[in-house]
């Protein structure tokens, strides 16, 4: 089981990994032609840093359309990168400080967590007009985010793991050391799921994480009559007059 | 003609119910083969549409940053579903712009991505059929780039990229719509949208001439391919003769005339409108750009100047610089050739609101509030200035320029409702190429929202007149107010009413 598992983070990691970079490559590499950046925007560089700051922390153009989906997506969002954080003390060694700090939010976190995605999902069934976008894969991925939390969460408060050999099992991971690993179904299911979450991100919609920061309407600063912007295909066609 | 109906105004702007398919059967009539041809796009819908479509799908994936992290990035969070001005009119779930994305996004899935290759129905992926075909038509024409949707996506997705996007592999595969693409024919064939010939265009102004010398007894002239001109008037070919939209070109004369600054208009580039825009080609719009760029040179002028037109002064403000050179900073010979020309000391273009308010900060211009007292006025931000622009040097000063001017200009000034204006505004319901009569139902349902909160400042604080800096919006309300019961007339230009209250030093 523990080999299974290994290989299976193995290959997780590599897809994640390789699938991100690729597409921030092609992202990166596909020319954006045209000034077209949602204004009012930040004439500056900085200016752009920090409207996409503001984006990516507070959720701002989510906070302006709409109070219950900004509330819970940013409930699930904040609780996943403390959850996360909180997940840290499986890898460090010593447990550096501010992870062991965070221990007990992280645990309130996780049920922020779930309680933002329960929210996000009835809107899938209750609001007509979600009702009406939504696809299989938005169930699925909901359900998978929902079966992590809640399976995390049954560690803690339903039937306890040995954390330990957890650790030690991950701490094995990073050198290469298949170490053995707790024979307990929940632990199974969480990791099997999880890895699950890495393989499918570059493939999926999860891509809006870095998706954000290469938005033209966000990252562009608004500087169109200051300053020139070619892009090298429409550069040609100037070559070609 | 369909019917044309317009919906209840709301007692409160919630969204509506869904009736699916409510719109089917609006669409813009097809543009036929000479109209493509002159565009070089095929006639007709080509036999191998099919693949041609995926080819420039994936040819535009290649090309435009927006489209490729725009269709991947979207989470269907419905954050955008409530804010299309089309869909609260119309209640069709495929005018809410995450499902008009979603009919170019699915086929996008099935042919460009692994999981809509392996488990399409999962995923929402499907082929692109002669039926999903057809609803691209109908619902990218549906769309009016407005972009009030990007506005709050959380990863600023906006739907005018996608339609932008939809609308170029129709044109490519034959089937584009006659009235953007009759229009750029015009453009490309006789200078200007309306197929004004330059004789016909030099009649009009002299007869505006004499107009306002007999209304002001002032000479203010309305030069026309004067070399040496100091500034280039680049305006919606409606100013020349389309009401309201001629008081505005009125206005702007006097303003030059009182200021002594000299001006001239182009027969060559005589319509700042570009239509290309609307149907998503670069060439076709930096086609259209560059007669602006070569009126300029051919004249000799030091400044270019936009009149009142929201989507050309996007054009101008975002992508003359890139299209034509028409800018400042540009340091390849092709943009300096021009931008040498130029006089730098002033924005280059120039919008003439700015240019307007610059005036009436230096106090060049005798402006007579109390001539406009008979009006109570409000502003309609059009989309494209308030979400594809700016004005002046602040992030938001094409909202404040506009007010600033009206409130120099005139005593009694109210604001609509907080959430349908300055970056949340409205679309008039006319805009991105669906000023067409064929499709007005579409445009009376899609001016809901805005003629709510018109009909609120009506009610309340006698609202007689609504400016506004667009000429599309001004040719749109006129059109769809009666459906509302308001009166007509009560649209019109920012320079209109600079031209009520300007003073110029004749009349005295």
């Amino acid at each position: 089981m523990a080999a299974i598992l290994a290989g299976l983070y193995y290959a997780a990691a590599a897809i994640l990994v390789a699938g991100l970079a690729w597409r921030i490559r092609q992202y990166a590499g596909t020319p954006a032609p045209l000034k077209i950046p949602t204004t009012p925007a930040p004439t500056t560089g900085s200016g752009v840093a920090l409207r996409l700051v503001r984006e990516v922390v507070f959720f701002e153009s989510l906070f302006k359309a709409n109070l219950w989906t900004w509330l819970l997506g940013w409930m699930f969002h904040a609780g996943l990168a403390l959850v996360l954080a909180r997940h840290l003390r499986y890898a460090t060694d010593p447990v550096w400080a501010w992870v062991a700090w965070i221990q007990p939010f992280g645990v309130y976190a996780g049920f922020a967590m779930l309680a933002g995605l329960a929210g996000l999902w009835a809107r899938r069934f209750l609001v007509d007009r979600i009702r009406y976008i939504s696809t299989p894969s938005d169930h699925l991925m909901l359900a998978l985010l929902v079966a992590i939390a809640a399976s995390g969460l049954a560690m803690k408060y339903v039937a306890h793991v040995d954390i330990v050999a957890v650790k030690s099992f991950i701490r094995g991971l990073m050198v290469f050391e298949v170490r053995p690993l707790p024979a307990d179904p929940i632990l199974a299911v969480h990791l099997l799921l999880v890895a699950a979450l890495m393989i499918v991100f570059p493939f999926s919609k999860l891509l809006h994480a870095p998706g954000l920061f290469f938005s033209p309407g966000r990252n562009q600063i608004d500087n169109p009559r200051e300053k020139r912007h070619l892009a090298e295909w429409a550069a040609r066609l100037e070559a070609d007059r | 003609m369909a019917d044309v109906t317009a919906p209840a105004l709301r007692e409160y702007p919630v969204a509506p119910a869904l009736l699916p398919d409510a719109m089917a059967g609006s669409k813009p009539y097809t543009a036929n083969e000479k109209m493509q041809e002159a565009l070089g796009f095929p006639g007709s819908l080509v036999d191998d549409w099919h693949d041609k479509a995926i080819g420039k799908m994936g040819e535009l994936l290649g090309k435009h940053r927006s489209l490729r992290v725009y269709l991947d990035s979207c989470v269907h969070c419905g954050a955008c579903s409530d804010k299309c001005h089309y869909f609260l009119g119309t209640g069709d779930p495929k005018n809410m712009p995450v499902a008009r994305q979603d009919l170019l996004r699915s086929v996008y899935r099935r042919h460009f991505t692994l999981p809509g290759k392996l488990f399409p129905k999962l995923v929402g992926a499907r082929e692109l059929t002669r039926e999903v075909l057809d609803d691209w038509y109908k619902y990218y024409n549906q769309c009016s780039e407005c972009r009030r949707c990007s506005v709050f996506c959380p990863y600023g997705i906006d739907t005018a990229e996608v339609t932008m996007a939809a609308r170029e592999i129709l044109d490519t595969v034959g089937y584009g719509a006659k009235y953007t693409n009759e229009i750029i024919g015009k453009v490309h064939r006789i200078g200007n949208n309306l197929g004004l010939p330059a004789p016909a265009l030099a009649d009009t102004l002299l007869g505006l001439e004499e107009d306002v010398k007999e209304e002001t007894g002032a000479d203010v002239k309305f030069p026309l391919d004067q070399k040496g001109a100091e500034v280039l008037l680049v305006t919606p070919s409606a100013d020349f003769f389309a009401e309201p939209h001629v008081d505005s070109l009125i206005g702007y004369a006097k303003v030059f005339h009182a200021a002594g600054i000299s001006w001239t208009l182009s027969s060559h580039a005589s319509e700042a409108a570009n239509f290309g825009l609307f149907i998503g080609s670069y060439e076709q719009m930096r086609a259209v750009a560059l007669r602006i760029r070569e009126a300029a040179l051919e004249l000799g002028v030091k400044r270019i100047v936009v009149g009142e037109c929201g989507h050309a002064w996007r054009v101008a403000y975002s992508y003359w610089n890139t299209l034509a050179g028409i800018g400042s900073g540009g340091d390849d010979p092709f943009a300096r050739q021009l931008q040498g020309q130029l006089d730098h000391n002033y924005r280059q273009p120039m919008h003439i609101c700015e240019l307007t308010w610059d005036l009436v900060q230096k106090g060049a211009l005798v402006l007579d509030k109390e001539a406009n007292d008979h009006r109570v006025v409000t502003f309609h931000d059009s989309c494209n200035v308030a979400r594809a622009s700016r004005m002046g040097d602040d992030p938001g000063g094409q909202f404040e320029i506009p007010r600033a001017l009206i409130r120099a200009v005139a005593n009694r000034y109210v604001e609509m409702r907080e959430g349908t204006t300055h970056e949340a505004t409205f679309c008039c319901g006319g805009g991105g190429g669906l000023l067409t009569d064929e499709i007005l139902d579409l445009r009376v349902k899609g001016a809901l929202p805005r003629m709510e909160s018109l009909r609120e400042v009506a009610d309340r604080h006698g609202v007689n007149f609504m400016a506004t800096i667009c000429a599309i919006c001004k040719a749109q309300f006129t059109k769809v107010l009666p459906y509302y019961g308001f009166n007509r007339a009560m649209v019109g230009g920012i320079h209109q009413l600079v031209s009520t209250a300007i003073r110029l030093g004749a009349k005295q």
